[in-house]
């Protein structure tokens, strides 16, 4: 591998009108060939009708150390959960 | 087309169509066994899966066309027979096709020389007056016009990068060039496909694949290398030495086991 090429995270549109999800990462020496990358590794079962690229290091990550008072304070906050809630049976992807 | 003008256009035979059929099924049948031929040994692993996509799509193409040559022949032929149990003299692809994969710089040269042929020969063939052809063009062009997208990048990216880069593509682009004398050239077989609306019109497809390439050598910072001459043509039967041996080994397995299967 090239050193040239860097680490870029890939996102997949599976159908219009969902959100684009993290597949998976891969390397590229740019944008354009990621697009590429990206279309021939994660795209060639029909994955997706759209692919977003970023480089992975321009994503901003939380930090493991702060997990606890980052997470740990809604555990016991079972009212946020929408659960109360009956959902129609004809509504899909909630 | 007016039903009009149909009928008062001289009809191709179906010798005449099988033999042009099998011009354009062996030649994607041809280049994909080259590229298959760099599954596991792609330059990374991204390049290999998408290297390995194209022989595929380039295959699938083969198979539809075979066997639509094989409807057209009507001597109970299928893909597979056409495929497995020809002989070179009898295969009809582009003698660029069967050129080996060199390195990295011949293989991309090679492809990108062939995609703007493909390209814009299923461009042209979705019209084709051959309704079953024209279907099949539809789906190929797609694939094909992603193969150039691919091919073309990479010929900038090579031309435009290293010294070293840049002298391997150039290598790669003069000991190639001549073999695209035979995409060009139109003999009597092209030129009856044309008149009967079969086929494209030879000087249309050649206007636009100098142009497309010669935009992308530009591009590339390669210069266009001279004319040449070429005696040899692959979509007559006369190939390069290298054909057998790719057939030896694609054929290997039907011929020693007749009839095997998964």
């Amino acid at each position: 591998m090239n050193e040239d090429w860097v680490l870029y995270e890939v996102f997949i549109r599976s159908r219009s009108g969902l959100e684009h999800k993290h597949v998976g990462s891969l390397h590229a020496a740019d944008a354009r060939m990621a697009i590429e990358h990206a279309r021939d590794t994660y795209t060639r079962r029909q994955e997706g009708v759209s692919i977003w690229v970023v480089r992975s290091s321009d994503i901003v990550a939380s930090d493991p150390d702060e997990a606890e008072a980052l997470f740990e304070p809604a555990r016991d906050k079972v009212y946020r959960h929408p659960t109360f809630y009956s959902i129609p049976e004809e509504v899909k992807n909630i | 087309m007016s039903a009009a003008a149909e009928s008062v256009r001289p009809q191709a035979g179906a010798e005449e169509r099988f033999e042009y059929l099998l011009r354009l099924a062996d030649t994607s049948l041809i280049a994909g066994q080259r590229l298959a031929e760099l599954l596991g040994h792609g330059p990374a692993l991204e390049e290999d899966l998408a290297l390995g996509n194209i022989a595929l799509d380039l295959i699938g193409q083969a198979r539809l066309l075979l066997a639509l040559a094989g409807r057209i022949e009507a001597r109970g032929r299928d893909e597979d027979a056409l495929a497995f149990h020809r002989d070179a003299p009898e295969f009809r692809n582009l003698a660029l096709a069967e050129q080996p994969n060199g390195d990295f710089a011949e293989t991309i040269v090679r492809q990108c020389l062939l995609d703007a042929w493909q390209l814009e020969t299923y461009e042209s063939l979705t019209g084709s007056s051959e309704r079953e052809l024209a279907d099949i063009a539809h789906k190929a062009v797609k694939e094909c016009r992603y193969h150039w997208r691919f091919s073309s990048g990479w010929l900038v990216r090579l031309g435009d990068g290293t010294e070293e880069s840049h002298a391997r593509v150039r290598a790669a682009l003069a000991k190639l060039w001549r073999f695209t004398d035979e995409l060009l050239s139109a003999d009597e077989l092209d030129a009856c496909m044309a008149v009967s609306g079969v086929g494209p019109a030879p000087a249309l497809i050649r206007e636009r694949w100098e142009t497309r390439v010669c935009a992308a050598l530009a591009e590339a910072k390669l210069e266009r290398p001279a004319h040449q001459y070429y005696p040899w043509h692959g979509k007559r039967g006369v190939h390069t030495e290298h054909l057998g041996h790719l057939l030896a080994e694609m054929q290997f397995l039907p011929r020693a086991y007749p009839g095997a299967s998964w």
